[in-house]
């Protein structure tokens, strides 16, 4: 089986035991509905100051979210020791990981697709006319969070506070990330295109998901096998 | 080729060496019995045999293969602590799953055998969390023997195993040998080890004691293999 099939059927299995119990996706989408819905009560803010901080809200509520779901990307492994079984598998080590990572990649996708009318209804954002440029900042973003995330979820597995872990070493690290797709977001939400001033957000973006997609596969095995 | 030849392994954690120069080459075809009390480093050295952890320092090639290569790993059937089965899938769905990444041409048709030989094929559909104890054993024990591996490492397999599972699993383990499958098994169940086995292995504190074919004395008494080589220490009191 090549790395790439193993990878897929690792990445259907995650997604089927997740769509099963749904313990992620139910706490990711719950919190951030919740937490867009809270802070739309909290300020009292004009049109104007609630487009300028859209960006920011959007990405804070989708990173958070993020670690509720990266964090269950590989302890869901641990019942069973079911993560030794597949690091004694032929699977590659980078399969393993890009099959957890893809996985987790739908799932926010999913919750960031659930959340997204819910911001654009509370906060009066014009989102839908911006949606495919938001789709592309939400797929290179999204990927970056999981591709990190889940690395990290590979390394705090065995940490027993790795709920806390896992958040104090990825978002420092997902800074330049998330203020590009900030930025970005912000920009279309105040109907500006993705081109001219903006496109440096983009090439952050993709060269973020380059490198750590590269750091993560090459370093996996030695994090995986000790 | 010998079928696993570890070379002077050692292993730490930390500044602990749980494993301290162990070496076993067992021929293909063996059954290897691997004892010792608790602590010894029987996990510490089955996990590096099936390519779960790496050693600090030494050598060790499965099937004339490095221990960690694709091909060697394809190879290998793995049954430690735990049953290594997910909980949300069917059966069916963990055993499918776990033959697409052996590699196993028909993973629908590996799996309907497995379940077959383990008797849970009429219950194939169901998750394996409403499983009762004994049933996720025998599905633990199908998952070990997917693809018919040529190398078995199976971490104290007999433990809280009932009557039916533990029958199930002779069975298995006798025509894994007549197939000419290699087996190491750490146990503590002397006695049961001892009818089951071609070959034991001492590990005592990290160190491989005794290791060579099983004799009439270790069958009679299943003491005798304690006293001879890891109480015999210089300094020690006689047994």
């Amino acid at each position: 089986m090549s790395g790439f099939s193993a990878a897929i059927a690792i990445a259907s299995k995650d997604l089927r035991t997740e769509l099963r119990t749904k313990e992620s996706l139910n706490s990711a989408a719950s919190f951030a509905l919740v937490i867009l819905v809270l802070f739309s009560f909290a300020f009292d803010l004009g049109r104007d100051e609630f487009l300028a901080i859209s960006g920011g809200l959007l990405w804070l509520v989708y990173a958070f979210a993020g670690a509720l779901i990266v964090n269950r990307s590989f302890a869901r492994e641990l019942p069973n020791d079911c993560l030794d079984i597949l690091i004694a598998s032929p699977a590659p080590g980078w399969a393993i990981f890009l099959g957890k990572a893809f996985a987790s990649f739908l799932l926010l996708m999913i919750v960031e697709l659930i959340s997204l009318p819910v911001f654009g209804v509370f906060y009066n954002v014009p989102w839908v006319d911006s949606f495919f440029p938001l789709l592309l900042i939400m797929v290179l973003a999204t990927w970056g969070i999981t591709i990190a995330g889940s690395a990290f979820s590979a390394v705090t597995v065995n940490v027993r506070l790795r709920e806390l872990m896992l958040p104090v070493l990825l978002y420092p690290l997902l800074i330049p990330l998330l203020t590009a797709a900030m930025e970005m977001t912000t920009a279309l939400m105040n109907g500006e295109s993705l081109g001219g001033s903006n496109s440096g957000g983009l090439r952050i973006l993709t060269a973020f998901d380059a490198i750590f997609t590269a750091l993560a596969v090459y370093l996996i095995e030695y994090i995986l096998v000790l | 080729m010998h079928a696993v030849a570890a070379d002077r392994v050692w292993k730490y954690f930390g500044d602990y060496p749980a494993l301290r120069g162990a070496s076993l080459e067992v021929a293909q075809g063996a059954c290897v019995a691997l004892i010792g009390r608790n602590g010894a480093g029987k996990t510490t050295l089955l996990r590096i045999l099936a390519s779960l952890s790496k050693p600090s320092k030494g050598d060790v090639k499965l099937l004339g293969l490095e221990a960690r290569s694709t091909e060697a790993r394809s190879r290998i059937g793995y049954l430690g602590h735990g049953i290594g089965v997910y909980d949300d899938l069917s059966a069916m769905e963990n055993l499918i799953l776990f033959a697409r990444l052996l590699g196993v041409e028909k993973p629908a048709e590996a799996a309907k055998s497995a379940l077959e030989r383990v008797d849970l094929w009429r219950v194939r559909d169901g998750l394996a969390r409403e499983y009762s104890r004994g049933m996720r054993q025998r599905l633990a024990i199908a998952r070990a023997f997917l693809g018919n591996p040529e190398l078995l490492v199976l971490d104290e397999p007999f433990t809280s195993l009932d009557d039916r599972a533990i029958g199930v699993l002779q069975q298995l383990l006798s025509g894994a040998r007549s197939r000419g499958a290699t087996i190491i098994m750490s146990t503590h169940q002397i006695r049961e080890a001892m009818e089951l086995a071609s070959d034991v292995a001492l590990l005592e504190r990290g160190k491989m004691i005794f290791a060579g074919p099983r004799t009439t004395e270790m069958m009679l008494d299943p003491g005798w293999l304690y006293r001879t080589y890891a109480e015999r220490r210089p300094g020690d009191a006689p047994a």
